[in-house]
């Protein structure tokens, strides 16, 4: 099978933007790239991995976002290119270092850096739409925005080269619609990098002290900005004089094509379209404004183009008086994602437009026998998910310890919980660690009357990546509080990522487990450990661990993955039905209303459960809990 | 370069998260870029392994790059691996003139499953979708990759059938050496026997 680096220079090959930004980090000699896993990020590392000893580079999946950028801002300073990737989210815990990373610069070593943020505008996979081009305006660094695969692709390397000779780290902006999309990619040279790092520990970087170096970093900039008036990345299409001219950037690009075009608007309608971002190219936007009388600003999530292509046109001096459109005039949103129709409807109605996507008589016809038919698919967890269990026995030990216990959340496939069809036991869920910082502080309110119990859930990988630092707060401040870790020995959610618990390394090299339990241990914690499959002694424990208040305690609730136990053994542990006689299906519901797994059913024939063949994975669990022992498992040899 | 219906051609793949269509979305995607097709896939997979609605547009030019995202209305091809999920993009992206061709094999969403909700009858909906295309095929993509012995055949059977259909500008031998470079040799034997059975079974309902 072909990889990333096998790929010959010069051919096109169909390429997802994330693999095109791995592709774009080897052309562009990148030596180290780290990450933490977080969609739509996660490819990126995912295709560095493997051709990492081959390309002789080193790839890792850091513990956090703020260490990855660490990690590779070390390699900088010892004079290499490096790459660090991360989701919306993962740039928040990364800013700390960033915020100061762009005043030391990178050094004198002739490092570079790129750091590749992928936003999630209609928040797919995210909790959130945080528009993350702003942080690149905080931070005072080039920011750059690929709008196809391609760019992506070429960005990346230009991005290296950029920041070697500005020793300053650079933004490269991704999106869902980037990421998760593929294109053409035609590809260039790959060169072999030779770098040998060293340090010259005759000098000293960090922003000490700030208001010089801030200095140097604006006045970098400001001669960055001339460079970037005239950047190729930044391309026009459309009439000399446009009636309209849209500015945007990113996925705004190719929606508004698609709008232009549906309208029949070539003639007419000026696409320019930003790439680099940061500083942004004002001379270059006034020009083009002064060409026309009215300008739509096509952007996803908040107005960052709009507040400067308000600002350019007024100062230095006021470039004419247009019209300008966008989220201030209410013609386009400030929140989701763009879509080709925003772009429509916005021309539209600036342009006085009729249009219709289809004729009524059609649309009436869809409508009608979608509301008969269109059910939602609502997400759950696999079959034979140990989450599913781990909630299940959760649910039974608040209800049998009775004082409301309160449940914080975390960020992983267990946050499904509060989804339709979780259990809903889950009180309070926000980022990756706050399941257990959130339980510390509810721990703390004892003094003002707080009696109910709290249980804090994490995953194995979100215990490590922000879980242990809020851990130790509970133990020094004296928090009344369990944490539950559900240790399924892999980052389930974004992609069967390896973590310090399992073992092995991004490229699959077995290194030191780093222990969670004796780590709990010697923080002090009281720890037990259940298999959730053993709902009694899962339950049992999780009842006794909430009444004990001696101290911060922990259970581990450690079980396999089910999709990767299956990929690794191939084999189901259990042949599982149900025994008709017995089951009082609508009377009972147990396993298919209360438990919901998709592996067991109502069936609408018999009006008793069944397994469902196709989906069932034989995992057992719901005949260890019907209350009628109607559902039977038997051991497959 | 073939000459294409509608440019750009706008495809949709859908189906239920784990059901392959990223795979199959590549391969079709990979064909025609070989062929010197400008082609622009989205994908959705947040949901992915979860069991949720997941759907790949594929869009072909002649012309020039566009990007991922189909505007409303506006699909000339689906391929529906499940037929809730055929007709759930008919509401979105149908239109008078929209091709279908869908596996008849249903997957209960978990909301089915847990009684919450009911699946719309088979029959009533393999008629609300051909009363909503110009072209409606049902294949039972399901049912002939299990004869053949392998369930994970059946999106090939698929890719048969969306071949025959003809609406792409890719011919049967396209198709074939695309699998041959996608697949591990051992499988092709399987491969070929399913990628002819879709084929022939559209030919069928000429």
């Amino acid at each position: 099978m072909p990889n990333i680096a096998t790929h010959s220079p010069g051919s096109v090959v169909l390429l997802q933007g994330n693999e095109a930004i791995a592709r774009g980090a080897l052309e562009g000699g990148a030596q180290v790239c780290t990450a933490y896993p977080g969609t739509p990020s996660s490819e990126i590392i995912a295709t560095l991995a493997p051709v990492a000893k081959d390309r002789g580079i080193h790839v890792e999946w850091s513990i956090n976002e703020k260490v990855a950028t660490e990690v590779a801002g070390a390699a900088a300073f010892a004079g290499l290119r490096s790459l660090s990737a991360m989701k919306n989210a993962g740039l928040n815990v990364a800013m700390d270092f960033l915020m100061h990373l762009n005043l030391s610069t990178l050094g004198d070593r002739g490092g570079g850096m790129v750091v590749v943020v992928c936003d999630d505008p209609q928040a797919h996979a995210s909790g959130d739409e945080e528009d993350t081009r702003w942080t690149a305006q905080m931070a005072n660094v080039p920011l750059l925005e690929p709008g196809n695969p391609q760019e992506a692709k070429d960005m990346t390397k230009w991005a290296l080269d950029l920041s070697e000779e500005l020793s300053c780290y650079c933004f490269l902006r991704g999106y869902t619609r980037l990421s998760h999309s593929r294109g053409p990619v035609k590809l260039g040279e790959l060169p072999s990098p030779t770098r040998k790092a060293n340090f010259d520990t005759s000098k000293g970087y960090s922003p000490y002290i700030a208001p010089p170096k801030h200095a140097a970093l604006i006045e970098k900039m400001a001669r960055l900005r001339e460079r970037f008036e005239s950047s190729p990345f930044n391309p026009y299409s459309g009439p000399e004089h446009p009636e309209l001219l849209i500015i945007c950037s990113g996925s705004g690009g190719f929606c508004s094509l698609d709008a232009v075009e549906a309208l029949g608007l070539t003639k007419s309608v000026g696409i320019l379209r930003l790439g680099t971002l940061w500083p942004f190219p004002q001379d270059l936007v006034r020009s083009y404004v002064a060409r026309t009388g009215k300008v739509l600003v096509v952007e996803e999530v908040d107005p960052f183009l709009e507040v400067h292509v308000k600002e350019a046109i007024v100062s230095p001096s006021p470039v004419g008086s247009p019209e300008i459109y966008g989220k201030g005039s209410g013609h386009i949103g400030y929140y989701g994602e763009m879509t080709p129709d925003v772009v429509i409807k916005a021309l539209s109605k600036i342009l006085n437009l009729e249009y219709r996507a289809r004729d009524r008589r059609y649309e009436d016809e869809v409508q009608k026998a979608a509301r008969q038919t269109v059910i939602d698919r609502g997400m759950a967890w696999c079959p034979g998910c140990p989450h599913r269990a781990s909630f299940f026995a959760l649910r039974n030990a608040i209800r049998k310890d009775g004082r409301k216990a309160l449940v914080t959340g975390d960020i992983g496939c267990y946050a499904l919980d509060i989804f339709p069809y979780g259990t809903h036991q889950t009180n309070v869920l926000h980022c990756m660690g706050s399941g257990a910082g959130t339980a510390c502080g509810f721990g703390e309110l004892g003094q003002f009357d707080f009696k109910q119990p709290v249980v804090a859930i994490c995953g194995d990988s979100t215990f490590f990546h922000a879980s242990v630092p809020a851990l130790i707060n509970a133990v020094y401040n004296k928090s009344n509080m369990t944490l539950v870790i559900l240790d399924n020995d892999v980052t389930a959610m974004t992609g069967f990522q390896p973590h310090p618990g399992t073992g092995r390394t991004a490229t699959q090299e077995a290194t030191t487990i780093v222990d969670a339990e004796a780590l709990c241990r010697s923080l002090g914690c009281r720890v037990e450990i259940r298999d959730p499959f053993d709902t009694k002694a899962t339950t049992a424990a999780l009842v006794e661990l909430m009444k004990d208040e001696e101290g911060v305690r922990v259970l581990i609730l450690r079980r396999k993955c089910e999709l990767l136990r299956m990929r690794q053994e191939r084999k189901q542990l259990f042949k599982v039905w149900v025994t008709p006689e017995k089951c009082t299906g609508e009377k009972c519901g147990y396993c298919y209303q209360v438990l919901q797994c998709p592996g067991i059913s109502w069936d609408k024939e018999t009006g008793k459960a069944r397994v469902q063949e196709t989906l069932c994975v034989g995992c057992g669990f719901c005949a260890d809990i019907c209350p009628l022992k109607a559902i039977v498992k038997e051991e497959i040899a | 370069m073939m000459a294409i219906s509608a440019d750009p051609l706008n495809l949709i793949i859908c189906g239920v998260g784990g059901q392959g269509n990223i795979l199959m979305s590549s391969l079709v995607a990979s064909a025609l870029t070989r062929k010197g097709y400008y082609v622009a896939i989205g994908e959705t997979f947040g949901a992915a392994q979860r069991g949720g609605a997941v759907f790949s547009s594929v869009r072909i030019s002649a012309r020039h790059p566009y990007g991922p995202l189909i505007p409303e209305g506006r699909a000339h091809l689906i391929l529906g691996l499940e037929p809730l999920e055929t007709m759930r993009m008919l509401q979105k992206y149908g239109n008078p003139e929209v091709v279908c061709i869908t596996n008849t094999q249903p997957v209960p969403p978990v909301g089915v499953l847990s009684k919450k909700d009911e699946y719309p009858d088979h029959d009533e909906l393999k008629e609300t979708i051909k009363k909503l295309t110009r072209v409606a095929w049902f294949v039972d993509a399901t049912d002939i990759a299990l004869k053949l012995g392998a369930t994970i055949a059946t999106n090939i059977v698929m890719v048969g059938a969306l071949l025959a259909a003809s609406q792409l500008p890719l011919e049967r031998k396209d198709m074939e050496s695309e699998m041959w470079n996608t697949f591990p040799r051992e499988r092709m034997e399987l491969n070929l026997k399913a990628l002819d059975r879709g084929f022939n079974t559209i030919h069928s309902q000429n």
